[in-house]
């Protein structure tokens, strides 16, 4: 049953995971929005959802000469899939940070961040009454 | 939890523009400085932001790497009642450029309030965060 619980939860606790690492993200973007050569960045959250939901996080090999040496650590989900964001008004010192759109982005991620912890509340409130009766 | 990250990225970030609005109000406060304690006229400062990958590369924050002085040439003004003329009457003046350094200041404050905003944004989500459940 504890696993049952577990796996209805799953898709919002990767779901949040994904979230607070976007908002990272976009923090470091709206950080940078002086430095000369900056490229703003970005993650598909579409897609880095859906891969980890399959388990498929990508984390690059490492090779090991013996076979107890550590393995690489667990690499978050979104580190593998940063992307740039393609430029509207590109400026003469090489920074592509759109204040606008990272501005957005960040209030749309954190809305977002919001109604994840609402549907977790929401869920565990039904386990409760269910338990409770 | 990566969103404690935010709170290190904009805090950086808030450091590097109080910086810039610190040589900003050198700059203002020099601009009619004709000499210093090096006997030469003041010359305008400027920091130079660089950004640096914190937390393994997923994030990236922002650090003044230096202060550099600018360069340009110094502003010859003829005062020949001015005690450091020299004998044809001209005087050396810093080579601050007042407009440039108001846009600059503008800049600053801008960048830093959005910095705010965004470790606000996380601080709420972070407590919304504690009361899950509750």
């Amino acid at each position: 049953m504890a696993n049952a619980l577990d796996t209805s939860l799953q898709f919002h606790v990767e779901a949040l995971n994904l979230r607070a690492q976007r908002q990272q993200v976009l923090a470091s973007n709206i950080a940078n929005a002086d430095t000369p050569g900056y490229k703003a960045r970005d993650i598909d959250f579409k897609k880095s959802l859906q891969d980890a939901l399959d388990g498929r996080v990508q984390t690059l090999p490492l090779a090991r000469a013996a076979a107890n040496h550590s393995g690489p650590a667990q690499q978050d989900a979104a580190s593998g899939a940063l992307l740039y964001r393609t430029v509207v008004q590109p400026s003469l010192d090489g920074n592509t940070v759109d204040m606008d759109v990272e501005r957005a982005q960040f209030a749309e991620n954190a809305i977002h961040f919001e109604a994840n912890l609402t549907f977790i509340n929401s869920q565990l409130k039904a386990m409760l009454a269910a338990i409770q009766g | 939890m990566s969103l404690f990250n935010v709170f290190d990225i904009a805090g950086g970030a808030l450091t590097a523009q109080s910086q810039r609005l610190n040589t900003v109000a050198s700059n203002l406060a020099n601009a009619d400085s004709a000499t210093g304690p090096d006997a030469k006229p003041y010359r305008a400062k400027q920091v130079v932001f660089a950004s640096v990958p914190l937390m393994g590369g997923a994030a990236t924050g922002v650090r003044v790497t230096g202060v550099i002085e600018d360069a340009s040439p110094l502003k010859q003004v003829y005062d020949p009642k001015h005690p450091l003329a020299d004998p044809q009457g001209y005087i050396m003046m810093p080579n601050v450029n007042v407009v440039d350094e108001m846009v600059n200041m503008i800049s600053a404050s801008r960048a830093y309030q959005n910095n705010v905003e965004v470790m606000n944004t996380a601080k709420t989500l972070l407590l919304k965060t504690l009361q899950l459940g509750a």
